[in-house]
């Protein structure tokens, strides 16, 4: 049966690389500041998605991302490994969610795109790490949902059969579409970028990310594809009031730099008389032996 | 109303070690508020088997929902059974292990709720928080302590207007201790169909398979670590030596992990297991922030790097400034030589 696949996934700040500037003074993550990349998690769950797509025909992979304009570039990427279509949430309203108001518009856009039999997204984002965003989305649609997911094994009668992993092992469950499912950082990695795709698709963009006098504004004229779609708040029929700061049950009081209390510390080289003296001296005092 | 709730994982007829060092905290959290400590667990043929593992925490009332396809564990009947019981119980705080069950439950049961949830706190206070913008105030809110971005700050997040404030706390990060003081003990068994509809029963598990731990890193009392500066999966064999002469556990920071040399489930830090042994000695350790959040709290802190300015050792007790190939051995000898 074909299947109408919905990939969540998020640009984030690359965390590994984190300068001083990385927060505003409101607590929030300066995004403008850092680097921005693909989630990783998110990559794992569009390759389940393509595979699916590639084992059962007359499928179509979408990209659902939330963010600036800029965000555009996540729906690109996965235009250039093999997804269908895409569809950028992005409205100043939008600012400031926490997991619970970012499910609330994610659910809107999906119910919005309707008839989605399986919504696919990483386990979490490297830049909250709180894995809560899935399960929320699929608790406001009612869908039934899988997480920690290693690999979709089949889909045979509506049913999904998937391998998870839990703590200190694993599980094969089968779960009955449409389905959310949150894939783990150790499922396949993603496919590379496909050439011809990043050729057809280099200059598809959403219209905000657009200048006001474009060069190419007769290439998009032409060619409709490369015009992505792009929603706000009211597109997708959200109540502003769930969305954003506004729709965020959690606030953040505040926001300090880690700083370590610095120990006196002893130091010595690697000469056999300091190794063996420390030994004796840890020996001595019982801390270890 | 208005109780701290434990939820209690479960696998089997066990209950998981960071439910009762949740309970642990929960205790303490409830008498700085002046209300009940509560649990909750779910299971298939649990009745009788866990009450043990659960009341020496210092629970005033447990409820215990024993029915076939609860175990194990899916979505959607335990998030019924949360959500229905938090209607009926309006509890102000609840906390869940941050567990592959309790991220996969915690946030189905906020969604449901509209309650704010905070995920792999690392510190639970109770204190007041005024809204800056609007100017109200409260009293005894939650303060749910995280480090975020990758560990290099630390945020303080409250759930104002909520109920129940939700957080999940990594196993380990407490510490779990019988309560010594008088609750209450009392224990319900509420029919599991009031609560569970017929058509939550959706996912089937065709396979479950849990190891046991090949390890006890989290208990360890010395444990032996090593960094992106250990080189290669044969640099950890050296590791595991030294381990082994000392009666310690081998741990890893993240970029060992990363890089291929060591087992993710050895990772120590914001993202893997907390660690409190007498002695960490942590070899080629660069001391990100993320991996010291997780071995701060060790007796005694041993860094062996050849880079002197390496910021691990600022938090060590003792460094020494050296390769690993030519310290490790070392060590290893002279423990040999000096013990008995």
């Amino acid at each position: 049966m074909s299947l109408k696949i919905v990939v969540l996934a998020k640009q984030v700040p690359d965390t590994r690389n984190v300068g001083k500037d990385a927060m505003t003074p409101e607590g929030t993550v300066n995004r403008a500041a850092l680097p921005a990349i693909f989630n990783p998690d998110d990559l794992n769950a569009l390759e389940q998605a393509l595979r699916l797509k590639e084992q059962n025909p007359g499928s179509t992979v979408g990209i659902l991302t939330m963010g600036p304009p800029r965000a555009g570039e996540i729906i690109r990427q996965g235009l250039y490994r093999g997804a269908d279509t895409g569809w950028l949430l992005t409205d100043r309203l939008f600012a400031g969610a926490d997991t619970l108001a970012t499910s609330y518009a994610l659910a809107t856009a999906i119910r919005k795109i309707g008839k989605v039999d399986i919504v696919l997204g990483g386990r979490q984002a490297i830049d909250g790490d709180t894995a809560q965003v899935g399960p929320q989305v699929a608790q406001k649609l009612g869908l039934n949902q899988v997480t920690y997911a290693e690999e979709i094994v089949k889909i045979e009668n509506g049913v999904a059969t998937i391998n998870r992993r839990i703590d200190g092992g694993k599980e094969t469950v089968q779960v009955p579409l449409p389905v959310l499912v949150t894939v783990n950082g150790s499922a396949a990695p993603c496919r590379p970028q496909n050439a011809k795709l990043v050729m057809k698709y280099k200059y598809a963009t959403c219209p905000l990310e657009r200048p006001a006098e474009d060069p190419r504004a007769d290439l998009y004229a032409d060619r409709p594809y490369l015009t992505l779609n792009q929603w706000n708040v009211a597109d997708v029929d959200g109540d502003p009031q769930q969305c954003g700061l506004a729709g965020s049950p959690t606030k953040v009081k505040t926001v300090m730099n880690i700083v370590f209390q610095a120990k006196e510390s002893k130091t010595l080289t690697a000469s056999d008389a300091d190794v063996e003296g420390l030994v004796k001296e840890l020996l001595d005092e019982k801390i270890i032996g | 109303m208005d109780n701290v709730f434990v939820y209690c994982e479960i696998e089997g007829t066990v209950v998981a070690e960071v439910s009762q060092e949740l309970l642990t905290k929960g205790r303490k959290l409830a008498d700085t508020l002046g209300v009940e400590l509560h649990a909750v667990v779910a299971g298939t043929g649990i009745k009788g088997k866990v009450e043990d593992q659960i009341l020496p925490y210092g629970v005033d009332k447990l409820f215990v929902f024993d029915g076939e396809g609860l175990f194990p564990y899916t979505s959607a009947p335990h998030t019924d059974i949360l959500v229905n019981l938090f209607k009926e119980e309006k509890p102000q705080i609840c906390l869940m292990g941050a567990t592959v069950i309790g991220r996969d439950l915690g946030p189905r049961v906020s969604s449901s709720l509209t309650s704010g949830l905070t995920a792999d706190c690392t510190q639970l206070e109770i204190g007041p928080y005024e809204d800056t913008k609007s100017g109200k105030k409260y009293e005894n809110l939650l303060y749910q302590i995280r480090p975020a971005f990758g560990g290099n700050i630390v945020a303080t997040i409250v759930n104002p207007d909520h109920r129940p404030q939700m957080a999940t706390v990594r196993s380990g990060v407490m510490q779990k201790a019988v309560f010594t003081g008088k609750a209450k003990g009392e224990v319900v068994y509420p029919t599991v169909s009031k609560y569970v509809s017929d058509a939550s029963y959706v996912v089937k598990v065709l396979e479950h398979y849990v190891e046991a731990a090949k390890h006890n890193l989290k208990g360890a009392a010395i444990v032996v670590a090593g960094g992106y500066g250990m080189g290669s999966r044969e640099g950890f064999d050296m590791l595991f030596d030294l381990a082994k002469v000392l009666h310690a556990e081998v741990g890893a920071s993240r970029a060992a992990v990363d890089a291929g040399f060591c087992d993710a489930d050895r990772q120590v830090g914001q993202t893997g297991v907390t660690v409190h042994p007498k002695v960490y000695i942590a070899c080629g350790i660069s001391g990100q922030i993320q991996h010291i959040a997780g071995m701060q709290d060790s007796k005694i802190i041993i860094s062996v790097n050849s880079d002197p300015d390496a910021p691990i050792n600022k938090i060590a007790d003792y460094v020494i400034v050296g390769t690993v190939e030519e310290v490790i051995p070392k060590l290893i000898k002279y423990y040999k030589q000096n013990s008995k």
